[in-house]
């Protein structure tokens, strides 16, 4: 079968989802073709270079609405013969783009691909697109939905996570992150966000708070008790679908929870042909993809279904992955996969991870890919593996292997 | 004769009054429907007839609502498609709601139309608000008793005739929400400040009127170009929060067993994104949905059809009027001091006895400070209170008896002391006065030797607390005449509670169910099941309260007294259980439940439950691998639907209906279900029976399938169809 291979990967700095965060003045399409034009500029791209730019995005609405992919495409440098297709598997969308462009390699269907994503949290809010499944009586009964928030503490409850546990998650992921930009291990990835005139805009993750401690996230409320106990009282949705819990415990905050930012990644794919036809040399292989559905209103345990069934699929064991990129959703996500396969925390998220740098919706998924080969190339290590709890029940799972 | 009859005044207004015939509060019939459509043509097409007022002929109300069993014919006529009758009956209502509505107008330009008002001389409820509703003015009389709403939600169904649609485009999904989805009643000013009605006048035909002849603009909102809906449509960010928030509060409020519930925010849900004509047909098609679901025929049966036919005296004996116009109460403890209670509110004289003056007091003190609290509530007046209290006369004087037709004695539940009380009382008591005994546990016949006059001496069995507690047990003794039943159930019609008239055995016939509910929740956690899936799992049933906090309410030492005395009464025939084991080692720890401030829960030291008690575990060790929630819900049931069934093979029930509204009313038996013999044949004789089977085999004889319902499995019987009203008796 024809491998896939990862040529480049790219990404953005991540700017606060804010009115004051810095890419705040950066349209959707903007903080999309910088990292297209990357690609295309790192890898000399002329021409009809790639099949496709399939491009991870959650809330299609806007800017970020009426297949953004292809205006990006049409605004970026790249050939207008490239078409463009805007994708949404909630957070795990930029992985997913990966996942199916390298399929598509694998499979024959043309000989490269552009695959990334893009989430402009501050300019169009999370939720502002619908979704049936909260608010459609007929589906949000029948499947007990309670928002992320509460699925986290469901996690938290069910397998007895506590408050500390998950605040010193989120502090060394900070500490984590801290180092990483320290030593400049995300340089071989960033790329400036630069406005019309070549200004720099933006060239580091500004959601970071490095100096956070267990004294600092302890001074924190508790996000979703409010809604959870009182209005409008998912809890008791929760208790109705999961009957042998007592009460939820609510141990999730701002704090080591992912943060709310604007972003964007691309990651080049193609099969060998393309390499000798461009000149360039693969990083890694695509080893495996895996997705799965799972019950919604505990809604975040996905990263452990979607690695049982990408090791089984491929044929290994646990141990055969040297290095971890599980997104830092919630704390309780990670310390939920740290658990099931009994792995050592220090190979996972060994840069940091969303609840220090925050997630882009759209963009995640290809943003840990890109970290992941990175550290993997920095620590000379063969195997990673990716993964990302996704909204509505599903997880998602990428392995990589060095070439 | 017509319901509806239509004359014009002098000036061109036609009057439509309804006056349904033989009735005393309007009711809308499928007939009725017909009458008013002919009406609604010949007001529109005649050309002296400027507009209309649609107004009542009966003083004091509009009407009361929809003839329920029009839906049952709607989906009985169509034969083998009930769905496709119900829904063109529904839509055939509609059909002439909507003409109403449009009154003529041009579809496109909105001109035109003649203005038709409504004037409310009082109560309107149900379709009764639904016409008034399509109409383009609500005028009602300032009457503050005239209850105003759509009370369909409490029956299992929803408003199906554009009272849903249009309540919501009227005011708001968020506004509408405690009308339709609590079925909360007003009185004509609180409807008009919440947006329902309009106007509340003095004269309101006059008012209306004057407004029909003011050329009035009629065109509603929502057939407006531009119309929005308050506080937002599901998409619109406000409306969307509004939404996600109703299909949480919903799910969660009535733990997910009410079909009419879910169905009628979809019906919300579905309708604000589309034009309002396209909206009314969702409305009718969720509206189909749950008249075709098994369990709001079920709720519509015990909780409206029976549940009246039980209060209006369906099984009482043919005998003259039997009202209470003297109680004496004997006893003056929580029982006692609620009897006295209730029967001083239906305006009886009362005499409540008990052994001291100050313990006599302490009783009638409870009534005072209920009318305080509803005085404090604007629910009752100071004259009231008065007027009330004056009714009751607490003494220690059984000489104050000589002149009461009715005695309830709520004394010690002891053997002794009550025969002792009786064969006092009964010397001083008229010798044509009836006693009744509100015993809960102690057999009827047996209390019944102490007395001279046993044909008139009878069981009435309260739940507590009295005035909260919709249901009255009565027992009929072996020797109990007819005259001391109509006694009983002439009182309970007085107090306005439901009554079921029921034979004597131990633990009659709610104490009979609801003691092997507690127990098999009781044994489960002495087995290791977690208490909080115990609980949950009844809840998730429709129960109220789970057995494990049931237990804690009712104490574990009465379970301990109970279980005792039955050890007693059955000898070795007593099926010992870790129950047993569990409820006496509990009441040796002190943990006797909420009295104690501990039990199988913690409490604070005001008695609030603050959270499973963790010691239990200690001695009863939660299993490993939790049962699934079916089965323990299994188990629950079971408990209960069974000895149903034996209390009628037993004919300690004689009547299923009663055996239905009973179990709802006294101790809150999944209402959804209709009861457990609804529940029975909702979910099928057969499949029943081989559910005893697999329960014995896996957890003993209690689940042994009784041969009435083995019988009927092998016979494809049900019970409304074998023993419901209309049905041979069974031989």
């Amino acid at each position: 079968m024809t491998e896939a291979y990862i040529y480049d990967a790219v990404r953005s700095p991540r700017g606060k989802g804010r009115k004051d965060g810095s890419l705040h003045e950066v349209t959707s399409v903007r903080l999309s073709t910088t990292v297209m034009n990357a690609l295309k500029e790192r890898n000399n791209l002329e021409g009809h270079a790639v099949e496709d730019v399939i491009w991870g995005n959650v809330t299609q609405v806007k800017e970020q609405g009426g297949c953004l992919a292809r205006t990006a495409v049409l605004a970026s440098d790249l050939d207008e013969r490239i078409p463009g297709l805007s994708i949404n598997r909630f957070c795990a969308s930029g992985m997913e783009a990966v996942n199916i462009a390298a399929n598509q390699v694998k499979g024959g269907a043309g000989n490269a691909y552009i695959a990334g994503g893009v989430e402009m949290m501050g300019r169009v809010p999370m939720g502002s697109d619908g979704a049936a499944i909260a608010v459609d009586p007929s589906v949000a009964m029948d499947m007990y939905f309670v928002p992320q928030g509460i699925s986290a503490d469901i996690i938290a409850t069910e397998y007895g996570f506590n408050r500390d546990q998950a605040d010193e998650l989120a502090v060394e992921s900070q500490l984590r992150a801290a180092q990483a930009w320290e030593e400049n291990r995300f340089a071989k990835s960033i790329v400036p966000v630069k406005d019309q005139n070549g200004l720099t805009i933006l060239d580091r993750d500004e959601y970071m708070r490095p100096g956070t401690d267990m004294q600092s996230l302890g001074g924190l409320k508790p996000a979703f008790k409010e809604q959870g106990e009182v209005m409008p009282g998912f809890d008791k949705l929760a208790l109705m679908k999961y009957p042998h819990l007592e009460a939820i415990n609510h141990i999730h905050h701002a704090g080591n929870s992912s943060g709310i930012v604007d972003g964007s990644a691309a990651v080049l794919i193609g099969n060998k042909e393309f390499g000798e036809e461009y000149g360039l040399t693969p990083r890694a292989r695509i080893k495996a993809t895996s997705k799965i559905g799972l019950d919604p209103t505990i809604m975040l345990t996905g990263p452990v279904p979607a690695t049982q069934k990408i090791l089984a699929d491929s044929g290994m064991a646990i141990s055969d992955i040297d290095l971890f990129e599980v997104n830092e959703a919630f704390a309780s996500v990670v310390l939920r996969f740290q658990q099931a396969f009994d792995v050592d925390p220090s190979v996972v998220n060994v840069n940091g991870g969303s609840i220090a740098m925050g997630h882009p919706l759209g963009a995640t998924g290809a943003i840990i890919i890109g970290t992941l080969l990175d550290e993997m190339e920095r620590q000379d290590k063969e195997t990673g593996l990716a993964t990302l709890c996704i909204a509505s029940g599903m997880g998602a799972a990428t392995i990589l292997e060095r070439v | 004769m017509s319901d509806f009859n239509l004359s014009v005044d002098a000036d061109g207004v036609g009057i439509i009054t309804w006056d349904t015939i033989g009735k005393s509060m309007n009711v809308m019939s499928e007939q009725a429907f017909q009458d008013l459509n002919a009406i609604i043509d010949t007001v529109l097409s005649d050309d002296a007839i400027k507009g209309a007022i649609i107004t009542s002929g009966k003083p004091g109300s509009f009407a009361g609502g929809m003839d329920l069993n029009v839906l049952a014919a709607m989906r009985d006529r169509a034969g083998d498609s009930p769905a496709q009758g119900l829904f063109d009956g529904v839509m055939s209502m509609h059909h002439v709601l909507r003409k109403i509505e449009r009154a003529g107008m041009d579809p496109k330009t909105n001109k035109g139309g003649k203005p038709i008002a409504c004037v409310l001389p009082g109560t309107a409820l149900g379709i009764g608000l639904e016409l008034p509703l399509s109409c383009h003015r609500i005028f009602a009389a300032d009457n503050p008793k005239a209850k105003i709403g759509l009370p369909e939600i409490m029956v299992g169904i929803f408003p199906g005739g554009g009272g849903t649609t249009r309540m919501v485009r009227k005011m708001g999904a968020m506004a509408a929400s405690p009308f339709l989805l609590q079925g909360k009643m007003v009185n004509p000013q609180k409807a008009k400040s919440a947006g329902i009605i309009d106007e509340v006048s003095a004269d309101p035909m006059a008012d209306a009127k004057a407004w029909v002849l003011s050329e009035p603009k009629i065109v509603k909102p929502w057939d407006e170009k531009g119309y929005k809906m308050p506080g937002g449509d599901p998409y619109h960010p406000a409306g969307f929060m509004t939404f996600v928030g109703a299909s949480a509060m919903v799910n969660g409020n009535t733990w997910g067993v009410y079909p009419a519930a879910k169905a009628m925010l979809s019906a919300i849900y579905e309708g604000a994104q589309v034009p309002f004509d396209t909206a009314i047909k969702i409305e009718a098609r969720w509206f189909t949905n749950v008249l075709m679901n098994p369990s709001s025929s079920a709720m519509i049966r015990s909780l409206f059809i029976n549940k009246e036919a039980l209060e209006k005296g369906a099984n009482r004996p043919d005998v003259p009027d039997q009202s209470v116009k003297k109680v004496g109460v004997l006893g003056a403890g929580m029982m006692g001091a609620g009897i006295a209670l209730v029967s001083a509110k239906a305006g009886m004289d009362v005499v409540l006895i008990d052994t001291s003056q100050e313990a006599a007091d302490r009783g009638k003190a409870y009534s005072e400070t209920f009318m305080d609290k509803g005085i404090s509530r604007k629910k009752a007046t100071p004259e009231q209170k008065e007027a009330m209290l004056a009714k009751i006369n607490a003494t220690t004087d059984l000489q104050a008896l000589s002149d009461v037709d009715l005695i309830i004695e709520a004394v010690f539940e002891d053997p002794g002391v009550k025969a002792e009380m009786t064969k006092k009382v009964e010397a001083i008591i008229p010798e044509d006065a009836i006693f009744a005994s509100n015993t809960s546990t102690l057999p009827i016949t047996g209390l019944a030797q102490a007395s001279v006059r046993k044909e008139q001496f009878i069981g009435i069995h309260f739940f507590s607390p009295v005035e909260k507690m919709a249901l009255v047990e009565i027992i009929k003794g072996k020797e109990t005449g007819p005259r001391a039943v109509a006694k009983a159930l002439d009182y309970v019609r007085q107090i306005r509670k439901t009554p079921i008239v029921v034979n004597d055995e131990r633990f009659f016939y709610a104490n009979r169910c609801i003691i092997p509910y507690i127990n098999e929740g009781v044994m489960m956690a002495g087995e290791g099941v977690a208490p909080q899936l115990l609980d949950h799992a009844a809840q998730l049933l429709g129960f109220p309260v789970g057995p494990i906090q049931l237990v804690d309410e009712t104490s574990l030492d009465l379970g301990a007294k109970i279980a005792k005395a039955t050890m007693a009464a059955m000898g070795d025939a007593y099926p010992k259980s870790v129950a047993d084991d569990v409820t006496f080692w509990m009441v040796e720890e002190g943990r006797l439940g909420r009295k104690a401030k501990a039990g199988f829960f913690d409490y604070d030291e005001k008695g609030k439950r603050q959270g499973y008690w963790k010691g239990f575990a200690d001695k009863f060790p939660r299993l490993d691998e939790q049962p699934d929630v079916t089965e323990v819900q299994h188990r629950l049931i079971f408990a209960q639907v069974l000895e149903a069934v034996r209390a009628l093979e037993a004919g300690v029930l004689e009547d299923i209906r009663e055996g239905d509204v009973g179990a709802i009313l006294g101790w809150g038996f999944m209402p959804w279900s209709g009861g457990p013999f609804s529940w029975l044949d909702i979910v099928g004789a057969a499949w029943a029976a081989e559910k005893c089977d697999e329960l014995t085999e896996k957890y003993g004889d209690r689940f042994a399938c009784p041969p009435l319902l083995r019988e009927m499995a092998d016979k494809g019987q049900s019970f409304y169809g074998r023993f419901g009203p209309g049905a041979a008796k069974a031989a």
